[in-house]
């Protein structure tokens, strides 16, 4: 029987989806022109539920509805940095919205649930949790990345979007299956003790393989990443943005809560298979990257090769690994942020600014957007003194502690090839001269440009001061 | 007593770079003049050293440490032995030269270069600082992203080619290096320079570390076969980068094998000192004579840096040979010191001529020698400073040039008289290839009528040359303060380098 307290537990989640329903029914009562509130309203609601994550914080780990729901500090973590990350995709997204008028109550109500869907994935403690989580999570940025209903990009982007989303689901919930036909358990604690007695090895195995595939899928890991150049580049910036961020988190928490919370005796399975699969995320993404033209695109690829770094981290598969990949994802999501963000400030009505050459000679026109994406670039390069630079010293340290010098190697290798592209944007926007008749124009948004401004000098000022950061994540996993 | 003036001294440019950064493009002299104002700052603060620092003590002094990150226990921490002391005072040197270099020169956003000179100089401080491998790490990398915009920004036709070369190559050398520090964390729980120094390592994991170190330093100093980055890099990049990219960067190379591999795999440094001894030998002969047909002014200077910085490396290992086969510490010190003064003099000398070469570019905008010729005719107090580097460049006795590379042949005469033979090489190619330099440049008829109209070296220009030839003199004449300076710290390195690890 679900108790007071279980709802208390669930109060950060609870609160989330009362607002949603309350700004879904708000947004059917206003004005166009009162809008505005709307989305000040949201970004409230946010801040609220950071604070009662934050506060309602348990000392260790509580759960909930009999397990279904973890309270620890895994979760808070990522909730924290997923509900900030998407406060800023808010402020990011709004001049956007407006100029293309897609500024509609439906983008933050769906927004909301995406990020309850996220919020329900990191905690779950079971697995038909974390498929109701990845699932409401997903669709959502299907209906997203379709807001812009009159694109063809964008509507291709999203039928492909939910064709492979439907069919990496299925193969989630296949291997579900079987790992409950052979343990005959959903909770991911009773999992985890009854692999050991399992009589069925190789189903659990072949279960497991399955599930591998789904969380590949959800991360964009190569060979499953067919969906992310074209999602990126499809959907609006203001939705990409978000895709770049807080599901990136919540993949993370996916992968821990299966694979560790789950089935951490299977470890010695899972750790090739991640080795693989990074190898080929690393090489696919940061080879193909090489020759695109279209900066989201490339930012695309380059997640795919960022998502190889963390599951570099992953491979460890001890608390030092988790720490270090958690740590990867949350500078992920923060270097990706501040990148589209810039992107999303150069944009303008009729005009995208997402093609390489649209950045040429940015330094000359608008020299702190080009120091902010600059600052960002250099830290998806992992250049020291930025945070991707230690992000990458951890996943890197991380391998070698788990034995593996040969991938960590592999992942220094293909740092340099990727090097190449970043240099490049950054070339395009400090070397090249500006091309006559493309004027840039900022977004006078005042608080896109404070928020901007702040996201890309974290990373600097984390780069040079990281150690709580990581002493936090690595007091989550330690206990 | 104050003991954080080497933070001061990383710091300050650094922060200094922020006010030249804010003055904005619409106050060039606003900006220019505040980075004068903070190199001389920085000099300043550097030439404090010289009290601060025992010489006769030698060992890490100075030395401050905080903890910079818990959870890895990574320190921030720095110190600096005579070595150092000299280098932070070339750097800071260098710093104000390149700056009143640019002044009139770079016309485009001149606050973003002289930003990226100080940011960029503080950088270079915090290397001979770091006393932490991570921290080290750091400001290796982060030198990087300065140079990178210098060169590509205000830098040649082929500038991006160039500066990407240049960004690619050296974080293809150093990442290596992170991951054989990353094992030696894991190790030794620690970052730290002078615990790593005492980990006992077997032989196997000290060769895969010391080829780690090698290819991250062998790019910088750079050395055969790893040094085509270099010509690219000092062709294109504007003066200041040139003065800087060869004065100071090429050292950090020569620095960290003193750091890093002689303390750390002394037996595998050992083992493999004949692949050293070999490449360094191949710059000095080979590269000479590659020099000798360049007809670039600046690929020619570029080519002798790497014959150059072929007697640093030279000196370093010979010492190893010395050391541990013969026992003859004597001459390994003698080898180390040539080296280590070699690393000097090189910073001025070819800092001087890179000036040299901007002060004519700057009035004809080319720098193939057959466009120039007798520009001693127009130019005779630039003559004067021309040919006194020149000398220099090629080792004349009472210039700088001349000591280190004595000292490093004299040494290795003590190791094996062949070596010695393929590095005195370095006295006949070197001035070939620089006297044929000045003969086509400076001396004959004038043949080009825009050489006729060319005006002689201001004030500005005089300052500069002037401070550079001064310094190759006095270094020439009495190196004696400068060897003291290090003497007691390349003892102690001498010392390690007899202490087997295996």
């Amino acid at each position: 029987m679900p108790n007071f307290n279980d709802i208390l537990i669930m109060l950060p989640e609870f609160f989330l989806v009362a607002a949603a329903c309350v700004i879904l029914v708000a947004d059917a009562f206003m004005k166009p022109a009162e809008r505005p509130f709307l989305h000040w309203i949201s970004i409230a609601v946010l801040v609220v539920t950071i604070y009662l994550v934050v506060r309602g914080q348990p000392s260790g780990s509580v759960t909930a509805f009999n397990g279904m729901f973890i309270r620890d500090g895994v979760a808070e973590i990522l909730k924290v940095f997923a509900l900030l990350s998407t406060i800023l995709v808010f402020i990011y997204a709004r001049p956007y919205l407006v100029d293309r008028k897609l500024f509609v109550g439906e983008f933050y109500t769906l927004m909301i649930f995406a990020i309850i869907g996220v919020m329900l994935l990191v905690s779950a403690g079971n697995l038909i949790m974390i498929y109701l989580g990845l699932e409401l999570l997903t669709l959502s940025s299907y209906a997203l990345v379709a807001l812009n209903r009159d694109s063809k990009l964008s509507s291709e982007a999203a039928i492909k979007y939910f064709v492979l989303g439907a069919l990496a689901s299925g193969m989630l919930l296949y291997g579900m299956s079987m790992l409950y036909g052979a343990t005959g358990t959903l909770d991911l604690a009773h999992l985890h003790d009854a692999i050991p007695q399992s009589t069925m090895p190789h189903l659990l195995v072949f279960g497991l393989i399955f599930m591998i595939i789904g969380i590949a899928f959800k991360l964009g890991a190569a060979p499953f990443h067919m969906w992310i150049p074209d999602v990126y580049q499809g959907s609006p910036t203001a939705v990409t943005v978000f895709i770049g961020s807080a599901p990136k988190l919540a993949a993370f928490g996916m992968a821990f809560r299966l694979l560790e919370s789950g089935m951490g005796d299977l470890s010695q399975h899972w750790q090739l298979m991640l080795a693989v699969l990074a190898v080929l995320s690393l090489a696919i993404g940061n080879l193909v990257a090489i020759v695109q033209s279209n900066l989201k695109r490339l930012l695309a690829y380059s997640t795919i090769s960022h998502m190889g770094y963390l599951l570099l981290g992953l491979v460890n598969a001890g608390p030092e690994g988790y720490a270090a990949a958690m740590f990867y994802a949350i500078s992920y999501a923060l270097m990706s942020t501040a990148a589209f963000g810039v992107i999303l400030a150069l944009s303008r009505a009729g005009f995208e600014c997402e093609e390489i050459e649209d950045f040429k000679g940015l330094n000359q026109r608008a020299p702190w957007m080009a120091f902010l994406m600059m600052l960002s670039l250099f830290s998806l390069a992992g250049v020291p003194p930025l945070f991707g630079f230690f992000a990458k010293l951890l996943v890197l340290q991380a391998a070698i502690h788990a034995g593996m010098m040969w991938l960590a190697i592999v992942g220094a290798v293909f740092a340099i090839i990727g090097l190449y592209y970043y240099l490049h944007v950054v070339k395009v926007m400090y070397f090249d001269k500006p091309v006559a008749g493309t004027e840039v124009r900022l977004q006078p948004d005042f608080t896109l440009r404070v928020a901007l401004s702040l996201n890309a000098l974290a990373l600097l000022a984390l780069g040079l001061y990281w150690g709580p950061l990581l002493g936090w994540c690595k007091q989550a996993f330690a206990g | 007593m104050f003991n954080h003036l080497l933070s001061l001294l990383i710091w300050l440019p650094i922060a200094g770079a922020v006010p030249v950064l804010l003055a904005g493009s619409s106050r060039p002299n606003t900006a220019r003049w505040l980075a004068l104002l903070m190199a001389v700052l920085t000099f300043a603060v550097s030439l404090y050293l010289i009290p601060q620092y025992h010489a006769d003590a030698g060992g890490m002094q100075l030395a401050e440490s905080h903890l910079w990150i818990a959870a890895l226990n990574v320190h921030y921490s720095l110190a600096v032995d005579g070595i150092s002391v000299a280098l932070i005072l070339l750097t800071t040197f260098v710093g104000i030269l390149v700056i009143v270099g640019a002044w009139e020169v770079i016309q485009d956003n001149p606050h973003q270069y002289m930003a990226a000179m100080l940011v960029l100089e503080g950088l270079m401080i915090g290397v001979f600082c770091a006393t932490d491998a991570l921290l080290f790490y750091v400001f290796f990398e982060a030198m990087l992203i300065p140079m990178f915009i210098l060169i590509g920004i205000w830098g040649g036709p082929r500038r991006v080619y160039a500066t990407l070369k240049f960004f690619i190559y050296t974080f293809l050398g150093s990442i290596f290096m992170l991951i054989g520090l990353i094992y030696l964390y894991l190790k030794a729980g620690t970052f730290d320079l002078h615990t790593l120094a005492a980990l006992p390592l077997t032989l196997k994991e000290q060769s895969w570390l010391f080829f780690a170190f090698l290819i991250a330093f062998a790019v910088k100093v750079p050395m055969v076969p790893v040094h085509t980055w270099l010509p690219d890099a000092h062709v294109e990049a504007p003066t200041g980068g040139s003065v800087v990219l060869a004065a100071v960067m090429l050292k950090i190379g020569g620095y960290g094998f003193l750091r890093f591999s002689l303390p750390i795999v002394p037996d595998a440094s050992m083992q493999f000192a004949w692949v050293v001894i070999l490449l360094s030998l191949i710059a000095v002969v080979y590269i000479g004579y590659v020099a000798l047909v360049q007809d670039d002014m600046k690929k020619l200077v570029a080519y002798s840096s790497v014959a150059h910085m072929g007697f640093v490396t030279l000196g370093v290992f010979i010492a190893f040979m010395l050391v541990r086969e013969q026992g003859n510490t004597d001459a390994a010190r003698l080898g180390m010191q040539g080296a280590m003064v070699q690393m000097i003099s090189h910073g001025f000398i070819s800092g001087a001529m890179f000036s040299c070469i901007g002060v004519l570019y700057d009035r004809l905008h080319t720098r193939s020698i057959k466009d120039y010729g007798g520009v001693i005719n127009v130019m005779p107090w630039f003559g004067f400073f021309y040919v006194l580097f020149a000398m220099a460049n090629c080792g004349l006795p009472g210039t700088s040039g001349f000591v280190g590379e004595f000292m490093v042949i004299l040494a290795s005469f003590s190791a094996n008289p062949w070596i010695a033979l393929f590095a005195a090489f370095t006295l006949i190619i070197g001035a070939a290839y620089t006297l044929w330099l000045v003969k086509r440049v400076l001396w004959g008829e004038v043949t080009n009528p825009h050489v006729a109209e060319m005006k002689d070296i201001n004030g500005r220009e005089t300052l500069v040359l002037g401070a550079f030839a001064a310094l190759v003199l006095i270094v020439g004449v009495w190196p004696e303060p400068l060897i003291h300076l290090m003497d007691s710290s390349v003892t102690q390195l001498v010392q390690v380098l007899a202490i087997h690890k295996v």
